[in-house]
This record gives structure tokens, sequence and C-alpha cells, in this order.
């Protein structure tokens, strides 16, 4: 997975609240081996027709390059725990999520693939939703070195993200190496439990 | 303070805890499911070349894409494929794996507590948000994306960050016609989707207290609709009535160690939530949603809320409802019973009982949430009455409730439905989905309207 240090760019605006994984990605594209890329599902059916047409009233507009960062309304990816949703918006190029509010385990997903999540308050998100309306081409910039964000010429703001999300998505770390280095240490968690409470290992049938 | 008072939660989650770093806490995972959507994980794992750590704790079941009539399989070779898949990842990696056909597969999240493989006090995971049924169990049951899931095969283990611990207290009796389902969707309404975000959440209450295990798996089925991952009621009499019955119980000596253990398993008096908050579990009627997401719901006789801002209106016009003042006396084209959330016996009962005797006017389809529960119903007499009153019986799994498997909703059709999510295109693209109980469900396939379970009973009665 690809560290993230610091983005830069104008953001992509999808303020609707409750976006859900089933929004992001239909359920019928899960089987879809990741090869292919997933950025073609990322919000398939509110961008496309079903017979594949482009819909004029799609919330990202199809001349539009792919942008890096993403301004979501309130509880964005709630629904679903399917992991092929933070794999929409990755390989659709978006680096960072920013928003009120994102749902528990999408946002467990996003710190695994190299997808920062950003929660601020009310009146910060408001305050870059406003910018970015009347300066489209302004570049917001992200910085998770400094744990800092904003576009050139006004304050910046900062946000807060925990040490072990702020070290994984830095490091681009893959978890199993690193937790498999303690081998010994869970070995001795699970002799112990299992003389402790033997009932809880399922008879082998 | 090694005797402060600790929460149901505090107790199991410092159990399980073997290291913490950087405000991550590494836990023991006691019980891992994989389904089909599990195999990303299976792929990451050859890349790394990792084996399973533990195979015996992880079983595999196959329940999204299975199709509600054995020829499914034939039309659709991809979701045969899909299924056949983590049938190969399971026995290639020495996991159990539970065929089609056999008693213990079903919906996970059925199947594996009529098991007994769901137990208080345990961590339990799976790739699928709607684990936190299990938390009904007194367990920690949580939903995780994909890359954990090929974390928890590789090292039994699971790096997360400790939720804050909330609970909702319950009060009063729920009334008669009104169930666990109209309970969760009035707490959802309640508090909101995002509501309990960030949060385990410990339902007490006596309206908790007095509900059947199947009931509270209702419950904690549809905490993750509220934010929460994680959804618990503590272990009593109930629940050890259930665990007895299971097939895998721990026997002998080693049920009395369990009961033992089991019973300490509760929030000491005294022990302190981040967040707290009652409700009156009295004031609960049957409910329906109304919108596209599950918070919007009203009750049966109630107004719906005006489409004051761009989000409710958005809500109304999927829905088809711009104009609609109350979902009483409103169409429906279809009917779906059956998802984690409403397909156990009692959920089939509830509905049997309302369909006895009568013909539905659409099509209505329901399914069993596992092999098991649907050889019961058939024993037990509801089958033939779903069948005699003009419903479709399907194979168990999750059918309707998820446009994955062959079971979907056409654009713009609308569907009474059990299950528990009314996403936009969840049932399939453009689908108009209202959830609500399953005596309710029954209650809209006989009138082919959504209508008051408690009037159309009375009706009957009079
Ligand atoms: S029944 Fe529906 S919600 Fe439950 S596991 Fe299956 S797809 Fe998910």
């Amino acid at each position: 997975m690809k560290p993230v240090v610091r983005v830069c760019d104008r953001p992509l605006l999808l303020l609707d609240e409750n976006i859900d994984t089933d929004q992001i990605i239909p359920a019928r594209f899960l089987r879809k081996p990741r090869t292919g890329g997933y950025q073609h599902f990322l919000l398939h059916d509110a961008r496309f027709e079903l017979d594949g047409t482009p819909r004029p009233d799609s919330p990202i507009p199809h001349d539009q390059p792919a942008r890096r960062i993403l301004l979501a309304g309130r509880n964005f990816g709630c629904g679903s725990s399917r992991e092929g949703g933070v794999y929409a918006v990755v390989d659709y190029g978006i680096q960072v999520v920013i928003s009120t509010a994102i749902a528990d385990i999408f946002r467990g997903n996003a710190i695994r693939n190299g997808l920062l999540p950003i929660v601020l308050a009310q009146e910060q998100f408001t305050a870059l939703v406003n910018h970015a309306r009347q300066a489209p081409d302004a570049e917001l910039e992200v910085d998770l070195e400094a744990m800092s964000l904003g576009y050139p010429g006004q304050p910046r703001q900062t946000f807060d993200i925990d040490a072990g999300s702020r070290h994984r998505l830095l490091n681009g770390l893959d978890d199993i190496g690193e937790t498999l280095a303690r081998r010994s240490e869970i070995d001795q968690f699970a002799s112990r439990r299992r003389q402790s409470l033997p009932w809880i290992f399922p008879r082998q049938t | 303070m090694p005797n402060a008072p600790r929460t149901l939660f505090d107790k199991i989650w410092d159990e399980h805890r073997i290291a913490s770093e950087d405000g991550f806490d590494l836990i023991w995972v006691d019980r891992h499911f994989v389904h089909e959507g599990s195999f990303h994980a299976f792929g990451k794992l050859d890349v790394s070349g990792h084996r399973v750590a533990h195979p015996e704790l992880t079983f595999g079941i196959a329940d999204h894409y299975v199709p509600s009539s054995r020829d499914g399989l034939e039309h659709d070779k991809e979701a045969a494929g899909m299924i056949r898949q983590l049938e190969d990842n399971a026995l290639r990696h020495q996991l159990t794996y539970f065929g089609l056909d056999s008693t213990e597969r079903g919906i996970v999240h059925v199947a594996a507590p009529e098991e007994g493989l769901t137990q208080p006090g345990l961590v339990i995971v799976c790739g699928d948000s709607h684990t936190s049924t299990h938390g009904a169990f007194g367990a920690i049951a949580m939903g995780i994306g994909a890359s954990e899931v090929a974390h928890v095969l590789a090292t039994q283990t699971l790096w997360q960050r400790r939720p804050n611990t909330m609970r909702i207290i319950l009060s009063g009796r729920l009334d008669d016609c009104v169930t666990a389902k109209d309970l969760a969707l009035y707490v959802i309404n309640q508090i909101g989707t995002a509501g309990a975000t960030g949060h385990a959440v410990e339902y007490a209450g006596e309206a908790v207290t007095a509900l059947s295990m199947e009931a509270r798996m209702t419950l904690c089925n549809m905490t993750i609709e509220a934010g929460a991952r994680v959804g618990m009621v503590a272990p009593d009499a109930t629940l050890l009535e259930w665990m007895r019955r299971t097939p895998r119980a721990p026997q002998g000596a080693d049920w009395e160690r369990a009961v033992a253990y089991w019973q300490s398993l509760c929030t000491d008096v005294g022990a302190t939530f981040d967040r707290e908050i009652t409700l009156d579990a009295t004031q609960v009627k049957p409910r329906v949603t109304w919108g596209t997401s599950p918070e919007q719901s009203v009750a049966i006789d109630e107004s719906l809320p005006p489409a004051h801002d761009e989000s409710l209106k958005t809500a109304r016009s999927y829905m088809g409802l711009e104009e609609c003042e109350r979902l009483t006396g409103l169409a429906v084209d279809q009917v779906f019973i059956g998802s984690c959330t409403n397909s156990r016996l009692g959920d089939l009962r509830e509905a049997a009982r309302v369909l006895a005797g009568k013909r539905v006017k659409v099509p209505t389809l329901v399914v069993a949430g596992s092999n098991r529960v649907k050889t019961e119903a058939e024993a037990e007499g509801l089958a033939a009455v779903f069948l005699d009153a003009g419903a479709r019986w399907g194979e168990s799994g999750c059918s309707m409730c998820v446009a994955m498997n062959g079971d979907s909703v056409a654009p713009g059709l609308r569907c009474a439905s059990t299950s528990n999510r009314n996403f936009p295109g969840r049932q399939g693209p453009g689908a108009r989905t209202h959830l609500m109980s399953p005596a309710m469900a029954a209650a809209a396939a006989l009138a082919g309207r959504i209508v008051d379970v408690r009037q159309s009973t009375r009706e009957v009665a009079e």
C-alpha cells in the first residue's frame, strides 16, 4: 500500500448525507477481481444508467479528471462492511476523504488501503466547502505529517487523527508482517486462554 | 483500581487484549466466519504467502450468493463460482466448511448462533457489518473489512481502536404486536444512523430482558444501522436456555464452568458508560421506513415528516412519495420476508400467524435464514401456511436483502421487506424498500398495501 504524506488537489464534492457503501459500490460488482481496477464502479448507479450510458445528473461530472481529495457529507461510508467501497474510492484516485462523520468500518478499511479519513467539526467543514465553491480552481493541501490542511493564502487548520492510523498511513504498513513479529506473545496468550476457558476452542468434529 | 466496576464490554475487551500500541489494541479473536466475499482476503494471503494461523477457529459459510432456487446456480455461473471459490479456499486452508445443503449452513448470523458457535464472552468477527447480531449472546461481535479478514486469518488477532461505550436503556414493556424490529427502527429513528458511531452499545432495561434470544438478535443486528459496530445484551436465563439446546454447547463439566463464567459477564453496578440514553419502549408502535435510510421511519399511524431539506426531498423522490402524507394504504408490488434480521423460526411464526388461511395479493417470497430453520419451519407446518397462502418458499440465504444472488426488486417497484437496509439500490437498481417487521410484511402481502397489522388482525378476530 502506498504511503499518504502530502496530497494537493481541487476537491471533489459529494455532500449528500449517509452515502452508504451500497451506493459507493453496488453489490453486483463485488464479485469482480481487483485486477481490472474498481474505479468504474464508484457510485456506479448514480453515474451511469443501467445500460451503461452516462447519467446527466451524475454526482461526478463525466468530463472531469479524477480528484484526489473528497469532501463528503455526514456519515460517509455507512452500511455494509464491503472493502470494495474503499477500493472503488482509492482506484478512482482519491487519497483523502474529509467529512463531519465517517462510518467506523469504512474508516478502518480506509487506513488499511492508503485512504486518509479526516473528520472535521461542522464549522471547519463548511468553510472548506464554501471555499471550494467560490474558488473551484484552488487546490486544497492536506499534510498528514503536520496534521494540517488548508487553501493557499488561507489560515491553515489542524486536524486530529489517532497515532496508530497516522503511523499506518504514513508508512504504508502491512499490519500482518508487524503482527507476526509478535507471534510468541500471541501463542502464549492463546495457550493461557485454552487453559482457563477450554470450552471456547471448538471440539474438532 | 483492580476492582473498579466495569461494563460488560470492558470485561470482554480487557480479557482479549494482547498488546497495545499507538492507541490501538491487539485483540485475540475466538471465532471468525468467512463467506463468499472473503475472496479478496484469501487472495491477499496467497500473495503474501501467509498461512491460516488457527484454521480450527474459522468457519466457512456461503450465504450472500446462494440463490433461493437451486436452479439459480445453473443460470448464474459467476455466483456459483463465488461459492466454489469459498469452498476451495476453506478446504485448502483446512477451515471447517458447511456445504450448501448441510444443516449447519445458512446466513452466518442465523446459522452460527443456532449451531452454538456463537457463545458469551467471545470476540467474534466476520467480513460483514451485521456481525453485530452475535452480540445478543453477550459477545463482542463486529464486522470487519477484507484487509482485517486477511489479518485475522494470518494471525487470529486484530488491531483495533477501543470504542467508547454507550448504554441504551429501553424501559417498560413492548405492546402486543410490537416486535424487536419495531424497537430497533425506533431506536435508530431516535438517535440517527450515525448516532452511535465510534461506540459499542449495550442494550439494557425491562423491554430488552423480556425479549427472546431471536428478538435480541434482531435488535443487535440493526445496531450497525445506528452507526455502532457492536451491540450487546448481557447473558441471562433466556440465553442459557438457548445455549443448552445448541449442538455445539459446552458439555458436562465444561457446561458448568461455562455457565459460571457467563454469569460473570454483566455490567457491574456503578460502572460508567461514555454515553447513556433511556427510551420508553411502551411508546413504540409498529414502524415502517418511508425513506432511503433506516433512520427514516414512522409509526404506522403517523404522518410522514415534512420534506424540509434537500436530502429529505431526494429520499422522498427516490421512493416516489413526493405527495404522500402517510404510508397506510400505499400499494406495494411485492413482499420479502427473510434476511439476517428477520428469518429465524420466531419471525416465520409471526408471519405465518398473519397469513394462515388467507391468500397474498402480491408476489411474496419467504426465505428461512438457515437450512435448520427451513427444516424446522417445514416440520412445524409454517412452510405449508406460506405455500397455501400463495407465497414462494425459498432455499435459505441472504436472498432479496441484497441484490447479488438472483433475487432482486425491479427498478421503480415497491417492496415491503423485513431486511435491514432501505438504501437506494440495495434490493436492486431503482428498487424502493420499506423496512418493517415480519407480521407487518405479512399483512402487507395480504392487503397488497402497507397496513397496520394490529388493525388487520383485529378485523379477522371480529
Ligand atoms: S441477510 Fe442481508 S444484511 Fe444479512 S448478511 Fe445477508 S446480505 Fe447482509
